[in-house]
């Protein structure tokens, strides 16, 4: 496939993909260790109430709004839910349950009610995303690279997914430390000072981050297995920290890429027509993935007592 | 024309829609309740979200075949059986590898989730138009729904209710005390999967009215605004099954008002409506309720271990503490002590040396249980125990207590 | 008859806040809902001593040490360390948890463990240098656990995982070292290795306060001890306070009276 097609009509969806996926995987690291994956369940579900308060507000759909809104419906959820469960002494995958599902009803709601139609943003989209139509029509081939103005017309979505990556990782780069030590040992780290409960709300908004840029391209509920397919994938294969997130990373890329190419072309190879979802495709490549892991990675046993 | 379909009397089909929706709410607040009690209330994402792909395939099977695709019975056939397949990956995975319980269940739900999106897509490449019914399994939709789905949908509903009454008292047993159950020779394994099969089932039916991603919340959200009103298991199975049914009921009647509205976040929206009324007003678990007694529970243990403190002359570091004296009238601004003050002080002294006692000697035991700190120890013990106890601490006899 | 009582109540030492105490508590109440678990304790520990912490199951042990240490929010009392708020003199404690509290299947081995105990001194960015290495090797030897440095930790046993609890203690070079039932369920030559650890650490003028749960052992390895069953029941010199009468008091009668004779108990 030349550079004159490749450029302006895959390039930048498969490279949103692979970001998106990396700046997902990265978080989700910390989520399957510290037995918290289902809290990437609750955020990808209310960032899209999040994202459309934020059109509702502002009137726009950029990457400033987007962020916060999806940020505030972070901290919203997790203090709707520890409030739940604290007053009814809930037990919490219930108390995440209903906290999600409810502002995920009032995101659709309010996305029905309101007029996106200028924008890119309804439920279809909310669901299944959109990585397919990122495209890039101002280029004409490799050397739109070097063009300014051929720059100039990137998608937006690009930009984000490159924000909320840089975001994620200055604060796994900052943080490392102590996120280790509150999840390896949480009562050791409160004796030295950290404070833990703060540190894991951060966590999750910066997984909300994460969750805004690929909410761009996959969609709100695929966001889950970037969260939680490479990372589960990856902590089968090793068993020192640093390895695993290396791992996660591959893993993350290896999805999106595979996931892009075989929805695209997997269907041209088989004699049809039409392209299928991308989003789903990279869903199910990543979960083919961690099937693979499941069966042959070399840690894949646990070491002492079952998981309860 | 809300109130219309409030009381059936729109149509046929929206009558029986309506009928089967508060089925559905009855039994899945039912099942849910025990999902809930047995702590696995988010397999049920997992379970809902894993329909999807056996939707897809049962309906490519059926056009394969010839027919519609569109038929409601195959379609939901194909979810049950991709959905039980799912379930059988989060077992699997959760027992063979070291990944727990919650990644297992993200990952089945998201993997399958995005296969099933695969398919949908797919689907849509076979033939404009073809995919648009199924789409409505995502977020439900009862708006011109067929009267033979509708007649379906009113039918599983009732079988499965059935199936909940005959097994109830079981599950009951099992999700209350499963050490108990098991001794009672209810085999713990097997009623664990009947109420996964119900879920299922419950997940299975609902999916044209609420959809796939929002049904969890009739099986999560009946149980938790239950939970605010009672402490009894088979208290909080019924309150649960009226909740989702009334959740259900108005929210399928608002639906039929705003046929444009998907229905599940309507109903979703209702049944959140009934919790955060519990939330609220409940009388012993309700936020109000429980913020007073908290109140009164800090005002009581400041009280006694200041009147501990005057009564051995020690210093009361906290200016609380000081200021719940003064306004109780048994001590100065200053910390002194005045005449009640210390009468009560030197009670409550005395009782901390006759709860001592109680403590250290096991033919009190079942008294001693009760020591909680706070309590007046002639609520426990009779005035002949507490004379009895009085003679060995010894000290001023016959004191009026 | 209210100056009867009044005279009758006795002197009680006034309760003033030495400031040179490594742990001064007072009034401690901690409750989960509505019960309380610690109720108005008071402790004073004693520099350079060894101090037991015994009483029966749930009777508040852990969580005195946890509400000490700001870990579980108590509904009332202070607990000062060195005279000093708990913010100003984090840097002198070093707190070993009880072994179940920790995730065992985390991807980390033995020498990461112990270099945790370094994060006051490296903060958020510092690398990590040779010479934290080998101070982290230096308290792994201390604990007779060189040779396991590079192993995975879920891959130790439970008296091994304890070693390396103490070795990241150690390397946290406190005065003050907290440990929650460190004894529990270890074989006996860690038993052996931990205490020997511990008495060095006072010969060195550290203080050590330990939840312990076999009475058996507290008069060969402690000084002192504090009886506690929800309320503080004794405190004090292991001569004056480990007696059988404290004992049943704390114990609420439960110890069968031979058990209590095999405890080489203090007379009265």
């Amino acid at each position: 496939m030349s550079g004159e097609e490749f450029v302006p009509l895959s390039l930048t969806p498969m490279l949103i993909g692979v970001l998106a996926a990396v700046a997902c995987a990265l978080p989700g690291n910390f989520l399957v260790l510290r037995k918290q994956a289902l809290i990437g369940d609750a955020i990808s579900h209310v960032v899209l109430p999040g994202i459309v308060v934020a059109f509702l507000i502002t009137g726009v759909v950029a990457a400033a709004p987007m962020m916060l809104g999806a940020a505030g419906a972070a901290l919203v959820s997790v203090l709707m839910i520890e409030a739940i469960r604290r007053l009814g002494n809930i037990e919490p995958g219930a108390a995440m349950g209903l906290t999600f599902t409810t502002l995920f009803a009032a995101g659709v709601l309010l996305l029905e009610q309101s007029d996106t139609s200028s924008v890119h943003l309804d439920v279809e989209h909310a669901l299944y995303g959109n990585l397919e139509s990122l495209i890039w029509l101002d280029a004409t081939g490799w050397e739109s690279l070097l063009d300014p103005v051929a720059l100039a017309g990137l998608p937006p979505e690009l930009g984000r997914v490159v924000i909320a990556l840089l975001g994620v990782c200055a604060f796994l780069w900052l943080f490392l430390r102590p996120l280790v030590l509150s999840t390896f040992d949480e009562s050791f780290a409160q004796a030295m000072g950290i404070a833990t409960n703060r540190l894991g709300v951060a966590l999750v908004m910066v997984a909300a981050l994460a969750a805004v840029a690929a909410f761009d391209a996959v969609g709100s509920i695929i966001v889950i297995a970037m969260f939680i397919c490479p990372p589960a994938a990856a902590r089968l294969m090793t068993n020192r920290l640093e390895h695993q997130v290396a791992w996660s990373v591959v893993f993350a890329v290896l999805s999106a890429v595979l996931g892009y190419v075989f929805a695209g072309y997997g269907p041209l190879w088989l004699g049809f027509d039409n392209a299928v979802s991308a989003a789903g495709m990279i869903a199910t490549v990543s979960g083919i993935i961690l099937s693979i892991a499941a069966c042959f990675a070399p840690h894949r046993h646990r070491s002492g007592a079952p998981a309860v | 024309m809300f109130w219309n379909a409030l009381t059936l009397q729109l149509g046929y089909n929206a009558t029986l829609v309506t009928i089967g929706a508060t089925l559905l709410g009855i039994a899945a607040g039912v099942t849910g309740t025990f999902l809930y009690l047995r702590k696995r209330a988010l397999v049920s994402d997992a379970i809902s979200h894993a329909t999807l792909p056996g939707v897809g395939i049962a309906f490519m099977l059926m056009v394969l075949l010839g027919g519609d695709g569109r038929a409601l019975p195959g379609l939901l056939l194909g979810a049950a059986v991709s959905s039980w397949i799912g379930l059988l990956c989060v077992s699997w995975l959760t027992r063979l590898t070291r990944l727990s319980e919650d990644a297992a269940i993200g990952a089945v739900l998201s993997v399958f989730f995005g296969f099933g999106i695969v398919l949908l897509t797919v689907i849509q490449a076979m033939g404009a138009g073809r995919a648009a019914g199924l789409e409505s399994f995502l977020l439900g939709a009862t708006a011109g729904m067929l009267f033979n789905d509708a007649l379906v949908i009113a039918v599983g509903g009732a079988l499965t209710l059935v199936a909940v009454l005959i097994l109830r008292r079981p599950m009951t047993l099992l999700a209350f005390d499963p050490e108990y159950a098991a001794a009672r020779g209810i085999n713990v394994g097997r009623m664990d999967l009947a109420i996964m099969a119900l879920a299922l089932a419950v997940t299975v039916i609902g999916l044209k009215i609420v959809g796939l991603i929002l049904i969890v919340a009739m099986l999560i959200i009946p149980p938790v605004t239950a939970r605010f009103w009672t402490e009894r298991t088979d208290h909080m199975v019924l309150i649960s099954g009226l909740c989702g049914g009334l959740a259900a009921w108005i929210g399928a009647a608002l639906s039929a008002v705003a046929p444009a509205m998907p229905t599940g976040p309507i109903i979703v929206l209702v049944s959140f409506g009934l919790f955060v009324t519990s939330l609220l007003l409940a009388p012993n678990r309700g936020v109000l309720a429980v913020y007073l007694r908290h109140m009164r529970f800090q005002r009581r243990v400041h009280l006694r271990q200041g009147l501990l403190a005057l009564a051995q002359g020690q210093p009361i570091y906290e200016a609380y503490t000081v200021r719940l004296l003064k306004c109780a009238g048994l001590a100065h601004a200053d910390g002194v002590p005045t005449e009640a003050g210390r009468a009560r002080a030197a009670k409550a002294l005395r009782d901390e040396k006759r709860w001592e006692l109680v403590r250290a000697d096991q033919a009190f035991e079942s008294a001693a249980a009760l020591y909680d700190g706070l309590r007046d120890i002639e609520t426990v013990l009779t005035g002949d125990q507490i004379a009895e106890i009085d003679q060995r601490i010894g000290g001023p006899q016959g004191v009026a207590s | 008859m209210s100056l009867e009582l009044a005279a009758n109540m006795g002197a009680a030492p006034k309760a003033e806040i030495p400031s040179d105490s490594p742990l001064a508590i007072r009034g401690m109440t901690v409750s989960y809902g509505q019960k309380p678990v610690v109720f108005s304790v008071d402790m004073t520990v004693a520099e350079g001593s060894m101090t037991a912490i015994i009483g029966p199951n749930g009777a508040g042990k852990s969580t005195l040490l946890k509400a000490a240490l700001g870990i579980v929010q108590p509904l009332a009392g202070q607990a000062l360390v060195y005279g000093k708020p708990l913010k100003s003199a984090r840097h002198r404690i070093a707190y070993v948890p009880q072994r179940a509290s920790v995730d065992w299947d985390f991807p980390t081995r033995v020498i990461d463990v112990v270099l945790m105990g370094l994060y006051r001194e490296l903060g958020l960015l510092r690398r990590i240098r040779p010479h934290h290495i080998e101070k982290a090797r230096a308290c792994l030897e201390r604990v007779g656990m060189t040779d396991f440095a590079d192993r995975q930790i879920g891959q130790l046993s439970g008296g091994q995982q304890q070693r390396v609890f103490l070795a990241r203690a150690l390397a946290q070079e406190a005065d003050l070292y907290l440990l929650d039932e460190p004894f529990a369920g270890v074989d006996a030559a860690t038993e052996k290795a931990i205490i020997d650890v511990l008495k060095s650490l006072r010969s060195e003028g550290k203080t050590v306060v330990a939840v312990h749960h076999d009475l058996t052992s507290v008069r060969s390895y402690f000084d002192r001890v504090f009886l506690i069953n929800t309320r503080k029941m004794a405190e004090g010199t292991v001569d004056e306070a480990f007696t059988s009468e404290n004992l049943n008091q704390t114990y609420g009668g439960r110890l069968a009276t031979g058990q209590i004779d095999q405890l080489e108990l203090a007379a009265g």
